[in-house]
């Protein structure tokens, strides 16, 4: 079986990852995709975030991310705003993100895919490759090294070598956490984890999931798989229509019946 | 030397300095898949420049600085990596058919330039007479050509393996990344801008760096010297040889480029003197057809991109 010790060099003892959204709008055209949401990822928790589809789930995401800021409102990450952040530098603040639909870089082998991740890599400057050979040797062999601990605990190694184009869809949302473990995230944002995954390699994200939340890494998750929600996430979001209609732990959600509402638009007596 | 040698040894000045373009249009499209439809534009900057600084004065132009050539060569590379630097920082946000645009333009651009400013490029007549490196060290023009062979052959090297450590670093991997998914680079930390500016410039650079190389054999430039022609012949040599691999791509420039000179040369010789004129369409057809069967029956190229692991990863 894989190794299933997190490799990562999160700390355990403070509470840090914690992501602060504050009347978020985002609009397209007239539609307001986000439309004032305000809630609370706390620090080393995981934090589901679900409603049905359109409810603004990723837009919300990506606009955490960098990708197409919010118009208003604010988003802070440990205290720190990031909102206006280029989707780079959210990235250097501490959050990784994966796709709802996963993007390896095709061409690239998995453990190039993973490697490439660490940042300020001497030899990302290309004068480096030529000056600085020794340095640049020296920093990809830790950098190996990492990425191989990653690669085992994510369940890849029997397909480091292949190119990340070509293993399952699984499999490479699995590529995607083993890159965003490799910069030692304070806070991961989940899109989907579980979809079209088969169930084995579902119990592997989960297991990994938790295994990294226990060592105080936070957790934000988009999923529509409700056994996976209610299972895995110590308090749930609930977004409709692009705002948020309710928030609690599992039990305060099955019970909430605008939640029910909300799924079936409206239809139940 | 015989007269095929000799004509094997000027072939070979030709390829070699063409294999050079390859080399900087490869880093561009090759690994980042930025698309540089205006290599003849540097191409031409970089001969011109080098022309100008090294030329020697004439009256009421400018430039004629009489530089050494090592300076002039440098020189036209660095004036193409500021013609680069100019135009990606202007395109580079941009999406990547917006780039291809803007350096057509450009190439074209460039081309009027020369044609039209005559106080600094000669007009349609060109910059003519200028000196060629140690020409008179050697007593005959065959000599002279095998030593220039040698040159243009050390400094193809030269190119060529410090390219292959570039690529081969973490550099090379960021930018086959951003050619992978810009999305998915830019969200791991990666600024897509700054490495498609890099790319962009440093292979712009060795671009006009072959300029410079092409001037100081043939001795003079003209805007004859880069029609737009001369960009699709440069991306054949890509495709054909193997885009995303830089023993490809000096593959593929002596290969297009033998094919290129030997079709024109069974064109004259069997060609009616009525149609000699319209020869020259029969090879730029020849071109297409090698592209189009390329792309049909071996589309990576003579040889493709290797995929890589990490050099440090040991065999597999």
């Amino acid at each position: 079986m894989h190794n299933t010790t997190p490799p990562t060099g999160a700390a355990t003892a403070q509470a840090r990852g914690a992501l602060q959204i504050k009347d978020a709008v985002k609009s397209f055209g007239a539609n307001r995709a986000v439309d004032g949401v305000s809630f609370v990822a706390e620090a080393s928790k995981i934090t589901g975030l679900i409603g049905p589809n359109g409810a603004g789930k990723t837009t919300l995401f990506n606009a955490i991310a960098g990708e197409g800021p919010i118009d208003s409102g604010s988003i802070t990450l440990d205290g720190t705003r990031i909102d206006e952040l280029k989707p780079h530098r959210v990235f250097s603040n501490g959050l990784a993100r994966t796709f709802q639909i996963p993007r390896p870089f095709g061409k690239m082998s998995v453990l190039e895919n993973v490697m490439l991740v660490p940042e300020r890599q001497a030899g990302e400057k290309f004068w480096n490759s030529w000056l600085r050979p020794g340095l640049v040797a020296r920093q990809e062999r830790e950098n190996l090294e990492k990425a191989r601990s990653i690669i085992e605990f994510c369940g890849l190694t029997p397909v480091e070598r292949q190119l990340a184009g070509a293993i399952s869809g699984g499999q490479q949302k699995l590529v995607e956490l083993a890159r965003a473990l490799m910069a030692d995230p304070k806070i991961i944002l989940l899109d989907e984890p579980g979809a079209g995954v088969n169930p084995a390699l579902l119990d592997t994200i989960v297991d990994r999931i938790v295994a990294l939340n226990k060592q105080g890494i936070t957790f934000l998750i988009i999923e529509h798989n409700m056994d996976l929600v209610m299972s895995l996430c110590d308090r749930i979001v609930v977004m409709a229509t692009g705002q948020v209609i309710a928030e609690g732990d599992a039990a305060t959600i099955i019970a909430d019946t605008r939640v029910v509402d909300a799924y079936l638009g409206g239809a139940h007596a | 030397m015989t007269g095929f040698a000799a004509y094997l040894v000027f072939f070979l000045i030709i390829a070699l300095t063409y294999s050079i373009v390859v080399m900087g249009l490869n880093l561009q499209w090759g690994f980042t898949g930025l698309f540089n439809a205006g290599v003849v534009g540097f191409f031409a900057v970089g001969a011109y420049g080098t022309a100008v600084l090294i030329g020697p004065e004439r009256a009421g132009a400018i430039g004629g600085f009489g530089l050494p050539f090592p300076i002039g060569v440098l020189g036209g590379a660095a004036l193409a990596a500021l013609a680069a630097l100019i135009v990606g920082l202007a395109t580079l946000r941009l999406r990547e058919e917006y780039l291809a645009i803007a350096t057509f333009g450009i190439a074209i651009s460039i081309q009027l330039i020369a044609l039209n400013f005559e106080a600094l490029t000669g007009g349609a007549m060109g910059l003519i007479s200028l000196p060629r490196p140690m020409l008179d060290v050697f007593s005959s023009p065959a000599h002279y050509n095998l030593f220039y062979l040698g040159v243009v052959a050390i400094l193809a090297l030269v190119v060529y393996l410090a390219l292959e450590r570039a690529v081969t670093s973490p550099w090379g991997r960021v930018l086959k990344a951003v050619r992978e998914d810009e999305t998915a680079a830019r969200s791991l930390g990666k600024n897509p801008v700054l490495i498609r500016l890099q790319s962009f410039v440093l292979g712009c650079t060795l671009i006009g760096f072959a300029g410079g190389l092409y001037v100081g054999f043939i001795g003079y430039v003209s805007p004859l010297d880069f029609l737009p022609i001369l960009t699709f012949q440069i991306w054949a040599m890509l495709i054909v040889g193997g885009s995303g691999n830089n023993r490809g791509a000096i593959a593929g420039a002596i290969g297009v480029w033998g094919l290129w000179t030997m079709s024109g040369l069974l064109i004259s010789q069997v060609l009616p003197v009525q149609f000699q004129s319209q020869g020259g369409a029969i090879q730029v057809i020849l071109i297409g057809l090698l592209i189009v069967l390329t792309l049909l029956f071996r589309p990576r190229g003579l040889i493709g991109e290797r995929e890589t692991v990490s050099k440090h990863a040991g065999p597999r």
